[in-house]
């Protein structure tokens, strides 16, 4: 059971960092992850490092927060550090919102000591000696094993009133989010954390400088945390040497979609979107054709057969029309209508609008009516550029992340896909045969033989004929469920 | 009571639970053990990786088969779940995937019995830390 096929030895694309202990570790007993020399970050930084030197390695080992926004992390915690206050908070940002994204549960899940060891570090660097993890109600299983980690490094002196005999204290409580996206965003997260409606607020003042109960705040997202204890045992001289120019170490993404391995994967920066779709991910399913693949969620946009050889990193995502997001990767195929995907995204975003800017509120509505109107068969030319200017004035004057991100998943398919939405507005076509209200169905004649079985599961009465004569459908009727289509044993209903 | 007073302390205790785990995977020592991991995040659980779990440990006492059956989080091969790892003394751990009651029976019988192939393991794809 060695890692060749015919004596090759198989390239491994990936490294795992973040996920070292997933998978691998019990994570309900602290004794596996000290065995794994867990808390030895931790241990040094208390004993043979100053919170200055800890930075000065954070921020040399080039680790970017990993909750979408690319931000040097080692920076934020120096601008909290030197902020004067007389108590300031570490955040942990386990709201993680984007549909078909879970690398933040399954770290909590399976490694959550991880990021209790580096929120204590964070702790002892930015001057913090409390700490609070903001996860989202519907992971139970994440939050009941990081109530037991918490219980259990208390036990052993590895949280709480001076961490292993020094004068150091610093304590985690947990803070239970209701599942509103915009909660991710770190001044809405604030905010609800204090009790206040979940919306965001204009930056600055920056959490690290303003943020809970009006004090110094360092936030940091789950995977972000996670390399921490790695970065101060291995040294940042080895983590920078992993990843591109700008981006260093790995990233963990959820592959997901029409793709043969679905999971979780951890790359190092710069790895390309081909290597991780077809090496790693074992290509698309059913043999079907690549169309394109979807990452950073609501915020990101859509990327084509033309970027499969893009080095993935933070600012060449962004230079694709497209971002890191927390790491969704979700693959489409063929039969996937990039008009539906766009308006699938909107529809989040407008469910998930806090309402509080004009432009995300009502820019993000008017935007799904428009594309709702191009599914139906209702698009005008002149929609695209109604589109694309409605788009712009939403990104230029949101207020937060989401409103600033959400106009992309639209704006990347009519770029990448113009013909498609032509195909929508001009000839009323749907390619991939999704917008059910451009599609007709249609019973050949010469192939029906009248078996009645269409007739009989119609659900509407849409389908009528005699009895060993050709059918038909009325298209008055037809609610293009596909039932008939599922149901014919002879290949005689056809979709125009 | 079980506090860590000093850094000192923690590294011993690190160090002893090290050696005990490298033990356990030794060939013939005295600490010697098979091993058995099912992966048991949400994921793993709602494909049904807690039956496979519960009849694994039944079995295998059953059976007169001294075993560790640890508990992990995701293995992170979503389309194979439930994923489970078997390390058998003296040998790389292997990880099966798609494992229900069935597979988990002719994972002890065929593979930790008898050490025969068992159809449906999942390659390592992957480098730890301490290989790159």
């Amino acid at each position: 059971m060695n890692n060749s096929i015919g004596g090759i030895q198989m390239v491994k694309k990936q490294i795992r960092i973040a996920l070292r202990n997933c998978g691998v570790i019990d994570p309900e007993d602290i004794l596996d992850y000290i065995a794994r020399d867990g808390y030895q970050a931790l241990s040094k930084v208390l004993t043979e490092l100053t919170p200055d030197k800890t930075i000065e390695i954070i921020k040399k080992s080039g680790l970017r927060g990993r909750g979408g926004g690319g931000f040097s992390t080692g920076l934020k915690w120096e601008i909290t550090r030197k902020v004067k206050s007389d108590q300031k908070y570490v955040v942990c940002n386990a709201d993680e919102g984007d549909p078909g994204a879970f690398m933040d549960r399954s770290i909590l899940e399976g490694d959550p000591h991880s990021v209790l060891e580096a929120m204590s570090i964070n702790g002892f660097c930015t001057g913090a000696n409390k700490g609070l993890v903001y996860i989202r109600a519907e992971y139970p299983l994440a939050v009941e094993r990081l109530k037991t980690a918490m219980r259990q490094a208390r036990d052993y002196s590895l949280l709480g009133q001076n961490i292993l005999g020094t004068d150091f204290s610093f304590d985690v409580e947990i803070r239970y989010g209701a599942g509103a996206f915009v909660c991710g965003e770190e001044t809405a997260l604030i905010h609800s954390m204090e009790g206040l409606r979940g919306e965001p607020t204009v930056k600055p003042p920056f959490p690290s400088e303003e943020g809970y109960l009006k004090k110094p705040t360092n936030v940091n997202n789950v995977e972000t945390f996670a390399n921490i204890p790695v970065i101060i045992n291995k040294g940042w001289e080895w983590f920078s040497s992993i990843g591109s120019e700008k981006s260093k170490g790995t990233k963990v993404f959820a592959l997901a979609g029409k793709i043969n391995n679905v999971g979780l994967i951890e790359v190092p920066m710069g790895t390309t979107l081909r290597e991780v779709i077809y090496e790693i991910g074992g290509g698309i399913r059913n043999g079907k054709d690549f169309k394109a693949v979807q990452t950073g969620g609501p915020s990101g946009g859509c990327l084509t057969k033309k970027h499969l050889d893009t080095p993935i990193d933070y600012d060449n995502l962004i230079a694709a029309g497209s971002m890191m997001g927390s790491g969704g990767m979700i693959v489409m195929d063929q039969d996937d209508c990039m008009v539906a995907i766009a308006k699938f995204y909107l529809q989040f975003t407008v469910e998930e609008s806090c309402g509080k800017c004009s432009p995300c509120r009502i820019g993000n509505k008017r935007l799904y009516e428009l594309l709702e109107k191009i599914v139906h068969g209702n698009g005008t030319k002149e929609d695209i550029d109604k589109l694309r200017n409605l788009s712009a004035v939403i990104k230029d004057t949101s207020l937060c992340g989401l409103g600033q991100s959400s106009p992309n998943p639209v704006l990347s398919t009519i770029d990448n896909f113009p013909e498609e939405y032509q195909e929508h507005i001009g000839p009323k076509k749907c390619r991939a045969k999704v917008c059910k209200s451009l599609m007709q169905y249609f019973i050949i004649p010469d192939t029906c033989i009248g078996c009645t079985l269409c007739a009989r599961n119609c659900p509407v009465n849409a389908i009528s004929g005699e009895r060993k004569q050709p059918h038909v459908i009325d298209q008055e009727k037809c609610i293009k469920c596909g039932v008939c289509l599922e149901k014919c044993k002879f290949s005689a209903i056809y979709i125009n | 009571m079980k506090r860590i007073k000093s850094v000192t302390e923690l590294l011993d205790l690190r160090d002893q639970l090290k050696s005990k785990l490298i033990a356990r995977t030794e060939k013939n020592g005295s600490e010697s053990i098979i091993q058995v991991k099912v992966a048991m995040a949400t994921c793993g659980i709602a494909s049904g990786a807690r039956p496979v779990f519960d009849y694994l440990k039944e079995e295998m006492e059953k059976r007169n088969i001294p075993a560790m059956i640890i508990q992990t989080g995701c293995m992170c091969y979503c389309y194979a779940e439930p994923t489970v790892e078997v390390t058998i003394p003296g040998r790389a751990p292997v990880m099966f995937g798609n494992v229900n009651t069935k597979k988990a029976d002719e994972i002890i019988e065929r593979y930790i019995r008898k050490g025969e192939e068992v159809e449906g393991v999942i390659e390592r794809n992957y480098k730890t830390i301490d290989e790159q």
